[in-house]
This record gives structure tokens, C-alpha cells and sequence, in this order.
């Protein structure tokens, strides 16, 4: 909302009554001088963005000042600039997603005051163009603003979505022999670890059909209550589809903690080495396939 | 700060309403994005938590609304009813992990299936239950 | 409400459980099942739940129920085909169907019965 942004807070009466008649100029020489505007705006844009940036803003910029002077015409109270903003926003993300750096995607917003400033250097008394080149001079950096924050948001959805990436990548289940699947835990099992390995095991059981799932903790480095309560869920779920699940690895520092803290592992089989497990699903699924090819 | 955009509320008096609460419920929750067990918790919150003011509640509603906040964008859902209330919430809620299930109210084990969730019981006026499930950034 | 299709197959009973059943259409199976094992002396119940996308608690007490009826009865009952996303939300409610059998496949508990039984049932 106009008025909202960077305005001191001495004037807020003169401020609304005068809304009107410093708009008006704005909205008027976008309106019949549009192109010099674009023009001005491309001309100084050069030299504070990339030239590829400038080549777009030839043909995107129209459609900004269109929807600039659609907004400034209004004869509403406060103006808004949320289209005006999405606009700038979009072109803002293609310059960065083209590689610009984020001063020459903002450099870009920024070039447009000076355009306009050029434009209204004519109009009224020197009060007058004041208050008018104030007013563009806000509407500008509101725009900015608008086009930092969804740049900021941007980067914000990359370095999330590479999170996720790195979370999924570090909690590889693997298909060690027919029908085993297992899930060689390395560093701190926290939630949204245990939730990604939870999800990928019992995928893997399903894709694989499995029988047997293991779970290897040999390099979690500490198994408290919380941790056990990720693994003591996993292995319910994996019985829930069917297959037995195995949790290796377990250092005998462990054993002692997880004994000494309660944990109550007696439902759960459990081997001290993912050798051990790995032995003893091929033993289990070896005997199945041996009944089934005997009927 | 949590906003909504468009409200929808859905009647909860009977087994039919419950199915068609989580029709609606799996029908947002995909056209939001969630994926499959994203979908499936919240689903079967709103199976329980439906079944409850059903069962438990005389009979209720349920509002579904988009949400956002910041950049996150999720679904709420609330349950309301005026029957009895729950005299101790606190009990209800803390079932423990590894007790029986399927009995009772569900509370607890349906809290963890969503990200929030926060319930409001005063004996003899009603309860109003409120989950947020927020869509993960992929 | 819509019934569960209940087919036998020589000594074994296959219920295959939609996508979103309903309370009436589960306790509804529930009794069919218990009438069919009486009746034909079935040995294997399969509750195929691979189609259904939400299990929750009612319909998991539901399924424990017909297993220790089916075990009175003289019948094992098996869950076929629970989904991840299905083993995830039964587990954190808390619901880990104790004392029921579980499989992956039609296939896998047909053979795990007849392991069990010590080869010595044909199933089919």
C-alpha cells in the first residue's frame, strides 16, 4: 500500500488529501509518454544490469508500465500495486534464475525511477514536482522492495528443495540380496532423518517385495530414547507389511546405554553386526525359496 | 502469521458425513500438493477426529481452509461440536507410544500424524479441535 | 454401504477390502467371514487391504476382531498388502494389529500358512 512504505511519519494528513493530485501526473505521463518512459528505463537500466537484462526489459517492460499506470488510475483512496508487483516479481526471477547477480536484478527496479523522474521534470511548479517526484520516488521502492523479498524467497526455495535432496541422498536403502533390503544408517537419527528412512524402507519392501528389512545403526553414534523410538517404529511398520526386520549394528557401549536408559528391545531381533543380519536374512529367504521349490 | 483464504465447513452427524469428510479432505490435501503420506496422515486425522464429534460430540462440523504463512502454505481443519466435552484433556492426549490402540479417543496418536494440533474442551459446553498440516517444500 | 467381496479358494477365504470402506460395510465383513469359516471350515482367512488408502483406528479394531474370531473358529487370519503410507499412519496411532498376521502379497501368505501348518495344507 502506498504510504506504507519509507514515508516519514511527520506529514500523514497532507499526506491523504493530496493522494490524488500526485498521482495523477505519474498516471498521466505513463499514459501518453509510455515509450520514452520505457526507453528512458531501458537506456539506464544498461548500465546498471546485464545487457541481457536490458534486452528483456525492452520487451517486458511495456507490460509493467501498463499495469503501472492502470494502478496509478484508480480512484480509490490507496492504490494497489499487487499486479504491478507480480509482474516485476516474474521478471525479477527470470533475470535471476538467468544468472543475473541480485544488485543487477535490483538495478533493474531501480533504473525505473530515474526514467520517470525524467519524464515529470516538466510538469507544474517546482512544489508540485516535488511532492510528484517524492511519490514516484516511494512507488519505486515499494516495487523494490516487493522484488527483493520474492529474490530472498527464491533462494529460500533452493536451498530448501537441495535440504530435502541432501536428506534423501544421505538415507540410501539398498538391495543387498533377493527379498532383503537394508538401511545403513550414518551420523544423528533425527525426526525428519527417521521419518525419510522410515518412508524409503517400506518403499523399498514394497518395490522389492522384500522379507526381510535391516535397519543398520552401526554408524548412529548415539542411541538415546527418542532415537530408539524412530528405530522401534520402523520395525513396527515394516511388520505391518509383512517382512521381519533386523536392527544391526549395535556397539556394546550401546547395548549398555540402551539397557541402562530402559529400552525395551525384547521384541525386536537384533544382531551387533550388519554381517551378522545380513547372514541371517539370507538364511531366512534361502529356506523359503527352498520350501516353495520343493511343493 | 497464520492467514486463510476460502472456508468450507462440512457437516459431521452421521458415519456418511465422516466418509465424506475424508473424501473432501484427500481431495484438498491433493490439489494442495501433499504427497501420498502427507496425505494419508491427514486423511486419517480427519477419519478419527471426524468419527469422534460424531460419536462422541452428538454431531458437528468440520471447516476446512487453505493457510499460509510466510512462505509456507498448509491446510486446517477443524473439528467443532457442543456435546459433552472431554473432562480431562490431558489424559486424553497422553497415551504413550507404545499403548493399545484403537480404543478411546485417539488423541494422542492422532496428534502425531499432523504438524499442529490444538484442542479446546470445557465439560458440558463442547470441544473444538484444530489440526494444521503444512506442505513441504519439494 | 458397499460389501466387501468375500471368494473362496479350495481351503481359504480372500476378502479384498475397497479403496474407503465404511464402518457398516467392515463390520458387515466382520460377520460374513465369521458365518463363512464356520460354514465351509476354512483354514486361511486373506484380508486384502491393498486397495485401501486409509486404515484407521476403528477399521484396525475391526480387522483384530475378525482375526481372534477367525482363531476361535479354527481359521488363521492374515493382512495382505498393507500400503507405506497405511504402515506409517497405523504406527504412529499406535496400532500395531498385535497378533495378527501380515504378508506383502497373496502369494507370501499362502506360503507362510502353509509353512506354518508344516506343508501339510494345500491352499491352492
Amino acid at each position: 500500500m502506498i504510504g506504507e512504505v519509507g514515508s516519514p511519519v511527520a506529514e500523514p494528513q497532507e499526506h491523504s488529501e493530496n493522494q490524488q493530485t500526485v498521482r495523477a501526473p505519474i498516471a498521466t505521463v505513463l499514459a501518453e509518454r509510455g515509450p520514452q518512459v520505457l526507453a528512458a528505463w531501458t537506456h539506464r537500466g544498461g548500465s546498471l544490469a546485464s545487457r541481457s537484462g536490458t534486452a528483456e526489459l525492452e520487451r517486458d517492460g511495456g507490460a509493467v508500465l501498463d499495469a503501472l499506470a492502470a494502478a496509478l488510475g484508480t480512484a480509490d483512496e490507496s492504490v494497489d500495486l499487487a499486479p504491478v508487483s507480480r509482474l516485476l516479481n516474474d521478471f525479477s526471477a527470470r533475470r535471476t534464475r538467468a544468472g543475473d547477480s541480485p544488485a543487477e536484478t535490483a538495478g533493474l527496479v531501480l533504473a525505473l525511477r530515474e526514467a520517470l523522474l525524467g519524464e515529470l521534470a516538466d510538469i507544474g511548479d517546482a512544489e508540485t514536482r516535488y511532492a510528484v517526484a517524492r511519490e514516484a520516488g516511494r512507488i519505486v521502492d515499494e516495487l523494490a522492495l516487493g522484488s527483493f523479498d520474492s529474490f530472498l524467497a527464491g533462494r529460500e526455495e533452493v536451498i530448501s528443495q537441495q535440504g530435502e535432496q541432501l536428506l534423501e541422498l544421505s538415507t540410501p536403502v539398498v538391495r543387498v540380496w533377493d527379498r532383503v533390503v537394508a538401511a545403513p544408517l550414518v551420523g544423528t537419527l533425527d525426526s525428519a532423518r527417521a521419518q525419510v528412512v522410515m518412508e524409503s524402507l517400506l518403499q523399498a519392501i514394497s518395490d522389492d517385495g522384500a522379507l526381510v528389512a535391516i535397519l543398520d545403526i552401526t554408524g548412529v553414534p548415539t542411541v538415546d530414547t527418542l532415537v530408539a523410538q524412530h528405530l522401534l517404529k520402523t520395525v513396527a511398520a515394516t511388520r505391518l507389511m509383512g517382512a521381519d526386520c533386523i536392527v544391526s549394528g549395535i556397539a556394546p557401549q550401546t547395548a549398555q546405554t540402551m539397557v541402562q536408559l530402559g529400552i525395551d528391545l525384547s521384541d525386536v531381533t537384533t544382531r551387533s553386526s550388519l554381517a551378522d543380519a545380513l547372514a541371517m536374512a539370507i538364511d531366512r529367504v534361502q529356506a523359503h525359496a527352498d520350501r516353495s521349490a520343493r511343493r | 502469521m497464520a492467514t486463510s483464504d476460502s472456508v468450507e465447513t462440512l457437516p459431521l452427524n452421521g458415519s456418511d458425513d465422516v466418509v465424506r469428510a475424508r473424501h473432501r479432505v484427500r481431495a484438498l490435501a491433493t490439489e494442495l500438493g501433499f504427497d501420498l503420506v502427507a496425505q494419508t496422515r491427514i486423511v486419517t486425522a480427519t477419519s478419527e477426529l471426524a468419527r469422534n464429534t460424531h460419536l462422541h460430540g452428538g454431531g458437528g462440523e468440520l471447516t476446512l481452509s487453505e493457510v499460509r504463512d510466510n512462505r509456507r502454505r498448509g491446510l486446517r481443519l477443524v473439528f467443532a461440536d457442543d456435546g459433552p466435552g472431554i473432562p480431562d484433556v490431558q489424559t486424553a492426549l497422553s497415551d504413550g507410544w507404545s499403548s493399545r490402540g484403537g480404543l478411546g479417543l485417539g488423541l494422542g496418536g492422532t496428534r502425531r500424524l499432523v504438524d499442529e494440533f490444538t484442542i479446546e474442551s470445557v465439560p458440558g459446553e463442547g470441544t473444538r479441535v484444530e489440526i494444521v498440516q503444512w506442505l513441504k517444500q519439494r | 454401504m458397499t460389501a466387501v467381496p468375500v471368494v473362496r479358494i479350495r481351503n481359504a477365504l480372500v476378502a479384498a477390502m475397497q479403496e474407503d470402506i465404511d464402518d457398516r460395510s467392515a463390520l458387515d465383513l466382520a460377520d460374513r467371514l465369521a458365518t463363512e469359516v464356520a460354514a465351509h471350515g476354512a483354514g486361511l482367512v486373506l484380508l486384502d487391504v491393498s486397495a485401501a488408502q486409509v486404515v484407521d483406528s476403528f477399521i484396525s479394531r475391526v480387522i483384530v476382531d475378525i482375526a481372534q474370531v477367525c482363531r476361535l473358529l479354527g481359521a488363521q487370519v492374515t493382512v495382505v498388502g498393507i500400503r507405506p503410507a497405511v504402515a506409517i499412519t497405523l504406527v504412529e496411532l499406535g496400532l500395531t494389529l498385535e497378533g495378527v498376521r501380515t504378508a506383502l502379497t497373496i502369494d507370501d501368505a499362502m506360503d507362510a500358512a502353509e509353512e506354518g501348518l508344516g506343508g501339510d495344507v494345500r491352499l491352492g
